[in-house]
């Protein structure tokens, strides 16, 4: 079994999960900052 | 003592959070790009696990950061219970979606790593069971605090959730001892590692990294949920007078 594929997706998870959580949380500071 | 009590002020808190959260958060991703270089290209495969085991560079911050993420819930409800700091429920709230999002990133990237490695996806074991139990109690922690702020409570009822649910950070901790699991035992410790010097080294960026990014998070929670007490405090004054 090629293991890659799955090191890869590990990464992309987590990365993009963060991201993702960073953005959200990024936006809804500046959304309130602006009301 | 008296530099907690110090911040504990909202205007003080955001004097300093607002300077503190791009630098912990450029840092963490400074941090977390190295690890990712050296885990992914600078390290040698496992002489067992083979590539697969790259993925403890990121399975291990997500893990401390779940377990962390609730031990930072229950510090913020004692400091709530106890000495009423404005700031600790919301520290509490703002931690706990975050910490949640780290728990089900720890459950994912196992998972991932059990696959090729067990031969297995998911098992029922000691250690997977009590992680995927903390993501529940997570969840559990995150609702009740959103209906304890709607409904104008003091946030008692979730910060005595938070401390209850400190009981399953050491069987998460423990499990690999107590039960025969599938997980493999305790490979990092307070006091050393059974991991060779040139698996590990990488480990450290990416676990000071997540940590720092993970902060940076949670302190612009943080400013959002005062923001918003802020607004809502000012419409309530509005609609009096």
């Amino acid at each position: 079994m090629n293991p890659w594929p799955f090191v890869i997706a590990a990464y992309a998870v987590t990365l993009g999960g963060t991201a993702a959580i960073a953005f959200a949380a990024w936006r809804a500071m500046r959304d309130a900052d602006k009301r | 003592m008296t530099t907690l009590h110090a911040f504990a002020n909202p205007a003080r808190f955001l004097k300093v959070a607002k300077p503190l959260t791009p630098i912990l958060f450029w840092a963490g991703v400074l941090l977390v790009a190295i690890g990712c270089w050296a885990g992914l290209t600078r390290t040698p495969p496992d002489y067992l696990q083979g590539e697969t085991v790259r993925i403890l560079y990121i399975h291990v911050p997500a893990a401390w950061l779940g377990m962390g993420g609730w031990s930072g819930i229950a510090l913020s409800s004692i400091a709530l219970l106890v000495w009423r700091h404005p700031l600790a429920g919301i520290a509490a709230r703002a931690i706990a979606p975050v910490g949640a999002a780290f728990a089900a990133l720890c459950l994912v990237t196992g998972s991932i790593w059990g696959r090729p490695t067990w031969g297995t996806w998911w098992q029922w074991d000691g250690r997977l069971t009590s992680m995927l139990l903390l993501f529940f109690v997570y969840c559990g922690y995150v609702a009740l605090a959103r209906a304890d702020a709607e409904r104008g409570g003091d946030g008692r009822i979730p910060a005595l959730f938070g401390i209850a649910g400190t009981v399953l950070l050491p069987i998460i901790r423990y499990s690999v001892v107590w039960w025969n699991t599938l997980h493999q035992g305790p490979s990092i410790g307070l006091t050393g590692s059974s991991i060779d010097g040139a698996i590990l080294w990488p480990l450290p960026f990416m676990l000071i990294g997540f940590t720092a990014i993970f902060a940076a998070i949670v302190l612009m929670r943080m400013r959002t949920l005062l923001a918003r007490a802020k607004a809502e405090a000012r419409m309530r004054r509005m609609a009096r007078a």
